[in-house]
This record gives structure tokens, C-alpha cells and sequence, in this order.
């Protein structure tokens, strides 16, 4: 299972539903008799999760809003991770993406830009700025072979503090009393689909989904990634100029990252206040695990997490357990996950597939 | 600026430098190990949460720092446990691991927080020092440095001890095969599962008492997230320490002195944003990196499980 590997498609449609179903099941299992142990009741708490993330229709609309930055993220750890490249810098490059669209966007917006240039404008920033924030690991990895697990989280936990720095002293809006950025007013913001509260870049978000995975399935381009991600020596036989492509992957990995901090900031928020962390990248990384790289598979996944980030956010006000049972749950399903992995390979090793 | 050279300046940014660095120090040697035998241990941080919550915890219910230090190591070995069965034993990814182990740290440490103490913020006391007799009456360093914690000096004791089993004993030389040559460490009849478990075991002990010394003693307290990132400059020290333990521990002082920095500049009474100061370590890292991109040095087969007979 490394970095590289290809979803495949083997075994009974059965064994592959099992797959994914039993590890969902056996964490939410474990994360009941949490619960029980804390004195709540799991039944109760689930059943509130489903109710306000999925079967309410604010709620549901809220799960599936939430669902743009999430993709899009996805979208560029597919790339990521199918090149071999373990980009967990993510939330660095979203954050200070997300926070030099908050300056920018009022800022266009008050001068008159139209929508479509002010967008545009912040969408490309976003990506600029999401992208040169992984040029650092991208340079040690393809120049000196530097581990980018260890760079792209150090340059993760430099750039959320860097972003916090420039929302309290050069982006701050003076108006306010806490440190926070102009305020997008709510006209200028993404516009929604229809009546709901959905912004349209959740479609965005699933069309860049559809785009990479077909990006890195059919083009010769994608191609050359996987082929660096999971042999970098027979890359460099073929006369793969590596490093090119290993710049490559970090960008648009990146770049992605931007451009959900640039959606989520234009479609929901409008502002950032100070110490404002959603750590968005950190948990989708399991999800896209899980998903074995697929993009198909990770819209669903993402949507799962959605409703469970929802619905625990109005578990937390309501049942007073707090966000972070969310974060053991996907820890658990990343191990229960693995577990099942583990026992897969073993069974087909034993059967000699 | 004269100030910044005052006698409360130095002490305070000296005992500052020394609280921040000593679990650096202590998780920079834990990840050592591992590294030398072969094992990218990512899990760390999450070693260490649960050293810092498992620690502050059974202290503040037993009143013994003695008992929670025990605890603390004893919870990151029980979480490193789990991360030698999944990635020694049955050879999952490493990294994936790491991740969800770190991730389940947070989050159970910050539930049981949330459970327990959110509601009084329980302090522990000021920790027992032991003064070494003489040193300790010297002016400005002596209460900083030779008035302290008895971990602080057995974690600068370790680092000599590791020296000399990495260097002198055939223990050390197990270690290194396993990382480098695991298949000439099997055929020289130890086995390479064996040697990497006992390793993933050392770090966790290590990481779990360098949290413990976070929370019981540079803190007093357990915060949610507290050791924020703490663990993954321990893995950059080790990395780039090319499993010299000096290194570590120099590494580890100057990491200290740039956590430090903001407090002593506040006792100089300077004031910067400390999100500025926050940067500092991590900004130290990038450019240690940078600078220093070709010395830093991983074996071989870190990161690889090893199967018997593969090449």
C-alpha cells in the first residue's frame, strides 16, 4: 500500500463492498463504547448526527456546502499521493490561501471589480499562493531526496501561524474588536444553486475531482506521475525529467489546496478571524486512503465525513460531546482500516492470488 | 537593548531553553532508535499526547510526580505497542499509521480533557528540584541549569548512555543492521521483527516521558493539543542528528532557546506577536533543512517492512 499504488479492481464486488463497509463499522462500533464509557448514549448521539447532518434540510444543505474545500483538497492529495509525494501540508496552504483571498476579495469587491474578475482574480491568488507555499519541499525532495513528509508539515505548521500574523496586523479590520478581516459582503460571495444554501463551488470542487482522477488515469501526463511515484528510478530510465514532475505534483497538489481555501472563504465564511484552524487537510487525508486514490470513491467518502463534521458540530452544541470525538472516530476508521487491509492481503496471499 | 543582557534575561532564557528542550530531547532520542532500526515513527506526537494527558493525569490523582512520569512512559509505549503490531509486525504503512495515531491522540486526549478538568483547569505543584551541590549557587546559570528537575539530568545521562550503545555494543550494532542490511541481521541469526518492536517500544517510552515532562513540569497542567507539533521537531532532530545522539541533544538546546525566546523577551519587556515567536522553530527547521539538505541522512530501509526473503 504505498503512496503510489493504483486502485484495483479485484475480488468478488462483495469482498470490495466489505472492504470499506467493515472498517466504517467496527469504528463506529469502538466509538460507541467510548461514548458509553463517557457516560453518553451512542445511540442517541448517533441518531442526532444523522438526523441534523443528513436527513434535515438545512442540515443536509450545510453537509454537502461543506463538502467544496474538502474535495477540492482531496482533489490535490489524489495527485499527490499517486505521485508518491506525501503532501501533509495542506492546512498551511489552505489557511494562508484562504486568508490573502479575505484581504483581497473586499478589497476588489468595494472598488467595483465585477464578480467575475474578482473571482477569477481570487481563485488564481489562491492557487498561486497555495502552490509557492509547497515550493520549499518541492525543491528538498527533488533536488536533495528530503523526506517531504517532515518539510511539508513543518512549512504546514510555519504557514497557520504566518497566516494568523497577517490577520492581526496587515489584513486586520480595524472595525472589529477581535482581530479578524474585512468582511466580504454577502452579495459578492459565491452565488448559491437555486433556493438552497449550497454555493456553486461545490460543483466546482466535484468537477476538479472528476478532472484529476481522470487526469491521472488517462493522460499521458498522469501517467508520468505514477510512474515517478512508484519506481522514481525506472522514471529516471525512461528519461522522466523527475524533477520537473515532481515540482509539478507538489503545485497542482497545492494549488488545489489554495483553491479550497479561496471556496470556502467566498462561499461560506467571507472573513477569518484570528486562530481560526479547520484542519481540514489532516482529516481528509485518511478519507482519501480509504477511497484507495479514487475520485469516485472519494466524493462518496467526503460526503460520509460531511454528514459526520455537521451533524457532530450540532452533537457537540446539543449532547455536549465535543467536536474531537469526530477526530478519534477517523483515527479509528484509518486503523480498522488498515487492519482490514492487512487481513485482505494475507487471505489473498494465502489463496496465492 | 541592554535590556536583553540582564542577569534575569539569561537565567530566564536558559531555564526557558532547558524546560522547551528537554522533551525534545528525550522524544529526538526516542525517534532515534527507531530511525536507526529502520522505522519512520510518525505516531510521535501522538506518543507524546498521551505521555502529557497520561502523566499530568495519574500525577494530579496520586500527587507523585515519580508515579506520573511512570505513567506518562507507559502510555506512550502502550500507544507505540499498537504501532509495532501494525507496522513491525504485520507491515502496514508506517505513515498512514502514524497519521491515525496522532489523529486518536488529539482527539482522546482532548475528550477526556474536555470530561475531566475543562470544567477547573486543575494545576499540579511547582515539581521537586534537586540542587547539585556547588554548581547550582553559581551566579545567573546555576539556578537554571544545576537546579532542576531530576529527568532533566537523566535525559542528558541518556544521551551519553545512548552514545555509548550505538557506538560500543552489539546491541547498537543490531540497531543499525536492522535499518541498514535487515536481510544480514537475519542471516546473522536476530531477528528483524524482533529488533524493530524493542525499538518502536524505546521510542514510545521516551516520547510518553518527554510529553509527561511537558505537562507535569513545564506546564503544570494539560492543555488540549499541547504539544503542537512538538513531536515532529523531534523527528526532524533525530533525522538530522544522522544518528549521532549528540546531535540530538544540541538540536534540542537550540530549539529550546527559540520556544524560549518569547517568554524571556516578555521578562526583558520586549513585546512581540507570538505568532511571530510561534514561527520561530518551525522557520528554524525550513532553513536548517535547507542549509543543511545533504548532511541529513535516513538508513536504507527506513520506512520498509521487511519480509524475509524479499529483495
Amino acid at each position: 500500500m504505498a503512496a503510489g499504488d493504483k486502485s484495483r479492481l479485484d475480488g468478488s464486488a462483495l469482498a470490495t463492498v466489505l472492504r470499506i463497509l467493515l472498517p466504517i463499522f467496527l469504528a463506529l462500533l469502538v466509538g460507541a463504547l467510548l461514548l458509553l464509557a463517557l457516560g453518553k448514549d451512542p445511540l442517541a448521539y448517533y441518531g442526532y448526527v444523522v438526523k441534523r447532518g443528513l436527513l434535515s434540510p438545512t442540515g443536509l444543505q450545510a453537509s454537502i456546502t461543506r463538502m467544496a474545500p474538502l474535495l477540492l483538497i482531496a482533489a490535490g492529495l489524489i495527485v499527490a499521493f499517486r505521485s508518491g509525494l506525501w503532501n501533509l501540508g495542506v492546512d498551511g496552504q489552505f489557511l494562508l490561501a484562504a486568508v490573502c483571498v479575505a484581504a483581497l476579495a473586499p478589497g476588489m469587491a468595494a472598488h467595483g471589480f465585477g464578480d467575475v474578475i474578482t473571482l477569477g482574480a481570487c481563485f488564481i491568488v489562491a492557487m498561486v499562493i497555495g502552490a509557492a507555499w509547497s515550493l520549499i519541499p518541492a525543491f528538498l525532495k527533488a533536488s536533495h531526496g528530503i523526506n517531504e513528509i517532515i518539510s511539508t508539515l513543518m512549512m504546514s505548521f510555519l504557514g497557520v501561524s504566518f497566516a494568523n500574523v497577517l490577520i492581526k496586523i496587515p489584513f486586520n479590520d480595524p472595525t472589529t474588536t477581535v482581530p479578524q478581516t474585512a468582511t466580504l459582503p454577502v452579495e459578492d460571495r459565491l452565488a448559491r444553486l437555486g433556493d438552497s444554501t449550497v454555493h456553486w463551488g461545490v460543483i466546482l470542487a466535484v468537477i476538479m475531482v472528476v478532472a484529476v482522477h481522470w487526469m491521472m488515469e488517462r493522460s499521458s501526463f498522469g501517467l508520468k506521475l505514477q510512474i515517478v511515484g512508484s519506481n522514481p528510478r525506472a522514471a529516471i530510465h525512461a528519461g522522466l525529467n523527475v524533477k520537473l514532475l515532481t515540482y509539478a505534483a507538489f503545485a497542482i497538489s497545492a494549488g488545489l489546496a489554495g483553491l479550497a481555501g479561496a471556496v470556502d472563504l467566498l462561499g461560506v465564511h467571507g472573513t477569518i478571524r484570528a486562530d481560526w484552524n479547520p484542519a481540514y487537510g489532516i482529516l481528509v487525508i485518511p478519507l482519501v486512503f480509504l477511497a484507495r486514490f479514487n475520485g469516485y470513491a472519494v466524493i462518496a467518502f467526503v460526503f460520509f465525513f460531511a454528514v459526520l463534521m455537521i451533524g457532530g458540530e450540532s452533537a457537540a452544541r446539543r449532547l455536549g460531546v465535543p467536536t474531537f470525538f469526530v477526530l478519534v472516530l477517523v483515527a479509528l476508521l484509518m486503523l480498522f482500516f488498515a487492519v482490514t487491509e492487512f487481513l485482505d492481503q494475507a487471505r489473498k496471499k494465502k489463496t496465492g492470488a | 537593548m541592554s535590556a536583553l543582557l540582564t542577569e534575569a534575561f539569561i537565567g530566564s532564557l536558559i531555564f526557558g531553553a532547558l524546560t522547551a528542550g528537554i522533551p525534545l530531547l528525550l522524544a529526538g532520542l526516542g525517534e532515534q532508535i527507531s530511525e536507526k532500526a529502520g522505522v519512520l515513527n510518525i505516531g510521535l506526537e501522538g506518543m507524546m499526547l498521551f505521555g502529557a494527558y497520561a502523566g499530568f493525569a495519574v500525577a494530579y490523582s496520586y500527587s507523585s510526580f515519580t508515579i506520573g512520569f511512570l505513567a506518562g512512559g507507559l502510555a506512550g509505549l502502550a500507544t507505540a505497542c499498537l504501532m509495532a503490531l501494525l507496522c513491525v509486525v504485520w507491515s502496514m504503512n508506517q505513515i498512514v499509521v502514524g497519521i491515525a495515531l496522532t489523529l486518536g491522540a488529539e482527539g482522546l486526549t482532548a475528550l477526556l480533557h474536555h470530561f475531566q478538568f475543562s470544567r477547573s483547569y486543575p494545576r499540579l505543584p511547582k515539581a521537586e528540584t534537586l540542587p547539585l551541590p556547588g554548581l547550582s549557587e553559581l551566579p545567573v546559570v546555576g539556578g537554571a541549569l544545576f537546579d532542576r528537575n531530576l529527568l532533566v539530568y537523566l535525559a542528558i545521562l541518556l544521551t551519553v548512555f545512548m552514545v555509548w550503545v550505538f557506538n560500543r555494543t552489539q546491541l547498537g550494532l543490531n540497531l543499525q543492521a536492522a535499518g541498514d542490511k535487515p536481510a544480514a541481521l537475519d542471516a546473522a541469526g536476530v531477528s528483524v521483527k524482533g529488533t524493530r518492536f524493542a525499538a518502536v517500544l524505546c521510542t514510545g517510552f521516551l516520547g510518553g516521558l518527554g510529553g509527561a515532562y511537558m505537562s507535569m513540569v513545564g506546564g503544570g497542567l494539560f492543555l488540549p493539543f499541547m504539544t503542537g507539533g512538538a513531536g515532529f521537531i523531534a523527528i526532524v532532530l533525530a533525522m538530522l542528528a544522522r544518528g549521532h545522539p549528540l546531535w540530538v541533544l544540541i538540536g534540542a538546546v537550540l530549539f529550546g532557546v527559540s520556544l524560549s525566546l518569547a517568554t524571556a523577551l516578555q521578562v526583558a519587556g520586549v513585546n512581540i506577536p507570538t505568532d511571530v515567536i510561534q514561527m520561530l522553530p518551525f522557520a528554524m527547521v525550513i532553513l536548517v533543512l535547507i542549509i543543511f539538505a545533504r548532511h541529513s541522512y535516513l538508513p536504507p530501509a527506513l520506512g520498509i517492512p521487511y519480509h524475509r526473503g524479499e529483495r
